[in-house]
């Protein structure tokens, strides 16, 4: 510690704890109470009325709410199981390659631009035409090359539309587990796996009882990390769809009820449960954070 | 032997170019088509410029010119310039502040409040939106510049002060010892000794609020409503979707302007870019 005045102390850390209280203690809290009140878009004033757990039966029956629950459900089973496991995957292989450095850029580059950027490129990929005109998407003009009828990929529901925009989500988020995950695989030591390989083992026993325990703390970072994106996955569905056709999720009818409907307090309501959902899976990544950062 | 060996490679090989391509095919979609015309767009598949590629002729920047005068879109990528350079500048000064606080400074509750400050990563912005922007609202903060600087500045000290204030806290104290006998004030100490140590920890801090800022689309459309004078490029982008969403000409120069600043961001400061990406990933 140095030698201060104690009102110095307060000159330098009380800046950033006003802006913490005002833009982000308080809101969460008052967030919270406003689920319990009516619509409208005031805080909390004379024209809303307490509405008790309307707003939260709301959530859970409403069929658009019941419709996007279940499409974060998918997100987060499909979409994060996809990235970890092609993750790993590319993280295995490209370590085995000379060109290893130029495949992880490419792959990596979806993370360096914005959910609106990618929601881009793929709808441009998705695009649809009507089967007696020439196909200008890559999907659809490979379906017609093979014979196939142009597929309305984000509109046919429930299933093919939405698991074209998860896998939109795996092309943005691999890169990131690929990382992760390849600096853990080079950090195992390489004579573990000669000693097993002379012991007699195959290459999936290495994988099954070497590399797979090992990477197990790297595996189980990613998971929690991307589940979080994931979750909270807007820009990419706001762009493509708006949560149209039977895509919708949490965060764009959030934002939907807030700024379309202006009913603050179904929004609130259904902020709480996005909130509710990742508690388990941030505890986690900041305990992770604060002690990987601050071992240093 | 070597054959062999190339041959019992192959399926390595040809994974990987298939992950590869699968990678490369959008974004190379997006950048040919950018600089088609509009009848070749709606005529062919970009993938059929290939064979006629050297012969030239067909390309031209024409629909980079129509969205940057036309559709406004270079007055949206200034303001996503003047949105993201002083929020970000604001945000990795107050963290820088705060840290050395927590770092170096006695006072009472230090240790409660540096957790509560750390712990307010669990929020996510959609928790701050609905009691922020009555009040916003009603203070004029709505659809302004200021009011979205603070709001990311906000946002995004929790990451930033942890970072900072882990680095600071490994500075030698014999440094402080130096300056106090030379009779330093506590804030020259801190601008004179304190920062320029700190510069690395500061750059991977600003290029990840940087970007994180840049690419944005919530926290601008909430707080700036989608006004066209204040809009940055995302939200100009996404509303171009909306409105013009088969003009495939102007969309897909308009995404490739918004592009380009974070790849050059990505290929420049590739290293910085990886950790402040780790620290952006849990971020509210």
């Amino acid at each position: 510690m140095i030698q201060s005045r104690r009102w110095e102390a307060w000159l330098f850390v009380g800046p950033a704890l006003l802006l913490i209280l005002f833009f982000l203690a308080y809101p969460a809290i008052a967030t919270i109470i406003r689920s319990f009140f009516g619509r409208g878009t005031s805080l909390l004033g004379p024209n809303v009325e307490f509405v008790g757990l309307k707003n939260w039966r709301f959530v859970f029956t409403n069929d658009a709410m019941l419709v996007a629950l279940r499409n974060n459900a998918l997100w987060a089973g499909v979409g994060t199981t996809c990235c970890i496991g092609f993750g790993l995957l590319l993280a295995v292989l490209l370590d085995r390659v000379r060109y290893e450095r130029l495949i992880k850029s490419i792959i990596f580059v979806p993370t360096a631009i914005s959910g609106v950027g990618v929601g881009i490129i793929w709808k441009f990929m998705f695009a649809y035409r009507p089967a007696h005109l020439e196909q200008i998407g890559v999907l659809n003009a490979i379906v017609v090359a093979f014979g196939g009828e142009p597929v309305g990929w984000l509109i046919a529901r429930p299933w093919i539309n939405n698991f074209a925009l998860i896998a939109v989500g795996i092309w943005m988020f691999t890169g990131f587990c690929m990382v992760i995950l390849s600096a853990a695989y080079k950090n195992i030591p390489r004579p573990l796996f000669e000693a097993a390989r002379i012991d007699g083992a195959n290459e999936r026993h290495v994988f099954r009882h070497i590399v797979l325990p090992l990477l197990w703390p790297a595996i189980a970072v990613v998971t929690t990390t991307v589940l979080v994106m994931i979750l909270k996955i807007f820009d990419v569905i706001y762009v493509m769809t708006n949560g149209n056709f039977g895509t919708e999720v949490i965060a764009n009818r959030m934002y939907k009820e807030m700024f379309i409907f202006n009913n603050f307090g179904r929004s609130g309501a259904i902020a709480t449960v996005l909130f509710v959902l990742i508690i388990p899976f941030m505890v986690l990544n900041i305990r992770r954070f604060v002690a990987q950062e601050g071992g240093r | 032997m070597k054959t062999r060996r190339f041959l019992s490679r192959t399926p390595l090989h040809v994974t990987i170019l298939v992950f590869a391509l699968i990678w490369l095919i959008p974004t190379l979609g997006l950048l040919i088509t950018s600089i088609r015309s509009p009848s070749s767009i709606a005529g062919s598949g970009w993938w059929t410029v290939f064979p006629k590629l050297f012969s030239g002729g067909e390309f031209s920047l024409e629909n980079y010119a129509g969205v940057i005068m036309k559709q406004g879109l270079g007055q949206s990528f200034l303001n996503s310039l003047m949105i993201s350079v002083p929020a970000t500048a604001i945000s990795t000064l107050v963290a820088s502040f705060a840290a050395f606080g927590f770092a170096w400074m006695k006072f009472t509750g230090r240790r409660t409040l540096f957790i509560i400050l750390v712990g307010a990563m669990i929020v996510p912005l959609q928790m701050t939106f609905i009691p922020i922007l009555p009040i916003y609202s009603k203070i004029g903060l709505a659809g302004t510049f200021p009011g979205i600087w603070l709001a990311h500045t906000a946002y995004g000290l929790p990451v930033a002060t942890f970072l900072v204030q882990s680095f600071m806290a490994g500075i030698p104290k014999d440094l402080f010892d130096s300056a106090a006998i030379d009779g330093a004030s506590t804030m020259r100490t801190f601008w004179s000794i304190v920062m320029p140590i700190s510069v690395p920890a500061l750059a991977s801090v600003f290029i990840f609020q940087f970007l994180w800022i840049w690419n944005d689309l919530l926290v601008a459309l909430i707080y700036l409503g989608g006004k066209p004078d204040v809009a940055p490029i995302t939200v100009s982008i996404a509303n171009l979707v909306t409105n013009m969403g088969q003009d495939w000409e102007l969309i897909t120069a308009a995404a490739f302007v918004s592009m380009a600043l974070p790849l050059a961001v990505f290929f420049g400061l590739q290293r910085y870019f990886v950790r402040g990406l780790l620290a952006g990933s849990v971020k509210g």
